[in-house]
């Protein structure tokens, strides 16, 4: 009886939450398709919001310069982590060891407002001696790699971390050379990670609006700057378009990274499957 | 057998790179915001005055702008300051939020962690999934859910539940609910990890010697993910403090936190200074709870993940 009484209340209170996880979706989605401004009844199919929505030439600039940002921002801090990865793993002793695993570490634990506010006080100041660079796309795109590198690096570090070095050690035996080993060795196996790594930096830079917010300039605004002014002034369907397209763009890019892993991982068990195989085959024709 | 040894040049680019690249755009941002919190108030031209003295050549430190934070110029008492009252409510809506997630997301994580190994991916896949998406538009939803005209109270009213609309949107409701909602994630994904762990056979030692499902669960399961516990309440509080979004389309004008005071006093007051020391006591505030988390596990960012 009592197992019972668990089972169902575990039931339900996961359902309850995965309700609450998805309330605000399933809100967006349903009400994108309605065809008047309100968003409390749905009186009716339409497109009307989608077609509102290509028409917004300021959202539509927005996504394009998202789009740029976050693409330079995923792919400077992948690689900017896998070198910081690479140093907290492989160097474990090096002056200043504990400063560098610091600052690797600190923006995740930093509020967005204080990067923000000492980024552009950075930027003002080389702005003043150099009269370059102007604040925009440039800056921002520096704000959220800073972002980007501290995640990615706790990714690729972790798959690091767990990588066999045998291999690594194999292939020097070999004759080859350090960076020959990083690239043809090291940076295959731990590419997952850093794929994850670039998905991950370039999520939080096309979500985030309080870096964006202090290091942009004027006529400069990122998709979620233009939409944190919109939801600032009421309520606005088009946004809840704009969100049902990214909803299923994103369904769709983490369906298919997850297929892409357990493809991988699945291709990885019979490859060495089929090395065991033939290892015995070799051995019982001894 | 050799070993994978860089030359030194090799090393030095290896470590010089992201090195470099985190002092320029980490430390010195810092210490230039550290160095604004000790300078005066300067013109529109420029925002601040330099350091030392124009005339005397000498170092002049400004502590006022720590000063007012704590005590008002027009004769409020100690710690009776909009910037107190805004740390203060800061705070406390983190430790609320913290407490909300951890109800919430303990038995959640709990019954995943005990549900069929099979299932766990997918579950785990559907916690991640709105997580990914935009957190931005998902607060923005919560705007539409909550309004007096919104959805919650529309149904509410045809249930004959209420007579009329109850505000929920702009009050500690809403700003309550928007932060439980974005912060569940990463209370979730600790604990999950912890209680997955989790040796099932002390339960049944547990139940064996005759305890009760609930005081087992009380003095063995809670206990044993004490570590998921505090990993989680730190995940969920620390960017609680600084948050800037939630407040800012969720909550009302007696709902302003810290985050959006630096904000202000940067933007509308232009006043640097203020808005470095503001943002200095910040990390103060984020510092000693942290402190406290590495006394109790090892390194936060291998909790994140």
């Amino acid at each position: 009886m009592k197992k019972l009484l668990n089972r169902y209340f575990g039931k339900a209170w996961l359902a309850v939450t995965f309700l609450f996880l998805y309330l605000p979706l399933f809100f967006m989605v349903v009400f994108s398709f309605n065809n008047t401004r309100q968003d409390a009844v749905f009186t009716g199919f339409s497109l009307r919001w989608y077609a509102a929505l290509m028409r917004d030439t300021k959202i539509v600039d927005g996504f394009w310069l998202s789009v740029q940002v976050a693409t330079a921002a995923g792919v400077a801090s992948a690689v900017l982590a896998t070198f910081a990865a690479f140093v907290l793993v492989r160097y474990r002793r090096f002056a200043g060891r504990t400063l560098f695993s610091g600052m690797v570490n600190a923006p995740l634990v930093m509020p967005e407002v204080v990067i923000g506010l000492s980024l552009l006080l950075l930027m003002v100041g080389v702005q003043n001696a150099l009269g370059w660079p102007q604040r925009g796309m440039l800056t921002i795109v520096l704000g959220h790699m800073l972002l980007g590198m501290a995640y990615g690096t706790v990714v690729v570090q972790s798959r690091l971390l767990e990588m066999d070095r045998a291999i690594e050690e194999a292939a020097m035996d070999l004759g080859a050379k350090p960076f020959q080993v990083f690239f043809l060795i090291t940076l295959p196996n731990i590419l997952q990670a850093v794929l994850a790594a670039y998905l991950l930096a370039f999520t939080l830079s096309f979500d985030d609006v309080v870096i964006a917010e202090f290091l942009s300039g004027p006529g400069v605004n990122t998709l979620p700057q233009v939409i944190f002014g919109y939801a600032r002034r009421g309520i606005n369907p088009t946004i809840y378009a704009a969100a049902t397209l990214l909803i299923a763009s994103v369904t769709l890019v983490v369906i298919t990274y997850s297929v892409w892993v357990a493809r991988q991982t699945r291709k990885r068990e019979r490859e060495i499957a089929a090395a065991t195989r033939a290892e015995l085959l070799a051995l019982q024709a001894q | 057998m050799a070993k994978l040894k860089l030359t030194l040049p090799g090393r030095r680019f290896v470590i010089g790179v992201p090195s470099v690249w985190l002092v320029v755009f980490f430390m010195l941002p810092f210490l230039i915001l550290l160095y604004i919190s000790f300078v005066d108030m300067g013109n529109d031209i420029s925002p601040f005055k330099p350091i030392w003295d124009s005339e005397t050549g000498l170092l002049k430190l400004k502590y006022e702008n720590y000063y007012s934070i704590f005590q008002s110029s027009d004769g409020g008492g100690l710690f009776q300051t909009i910037y107190i009252e805004a740390y203060v409510r800061s705070i406390w809506y983190a430790l609320c939020t913290a407490v909300l997630c951890l109800v919430m997301g303990y038995p959640f994580s709990y019954f995943i962690a005990r549900s069929a190994p099979s299932l766990r991916p997918a579950l785990l896949m559907m916690v991640m999934l709105p997580f990914w998406t935009s957190f931005l538009l998902r607060v923005y939803a919560w705007k539409g859910i909550l309004a007096d005209q919104g959805v919650l109270n529309q149904t509410l009213l045809a249930l004959g539940l209420i007579t009329e609309p109850i505000q929920m949107l702009y009050t500690d409701v809403s700003m309550l609910v928007g932060m439980t909602y974005v912060y569940l994630p990463f209370m979730v994904l600790p604990l999950y990890a912890n209680l997955v762990k989790m040796d099932i056979r002390l339960l049944e030692a547990a139940y064996d010697l005759g305890a009760s499902p609930f005081k087992a669960f009380w003095l063995v399961t809670v206990p044993l993910s004490k570590a998921g516990i505090i990993a989680g309440f730190m995940l969920v509080f620390i960017p609680c403090v600084g948050e800037f979004v939630i407040p800012s389309l969720l909550g009302g004008p007696e709902n302003i936190m810290i985050g959006r005071v630096v904000w202000d006093e940067m933007f509308t007051s232009n006043n640097w200074p203020r808005a470095s020391a503001l943002a200095v006591v910040m990390i103060g505030l984020i510092v000693v709870p942290l402190a406290v988390y590495y006394h109790f596990t090892g390194d936060p960012a291998e909790a994140r993940h």
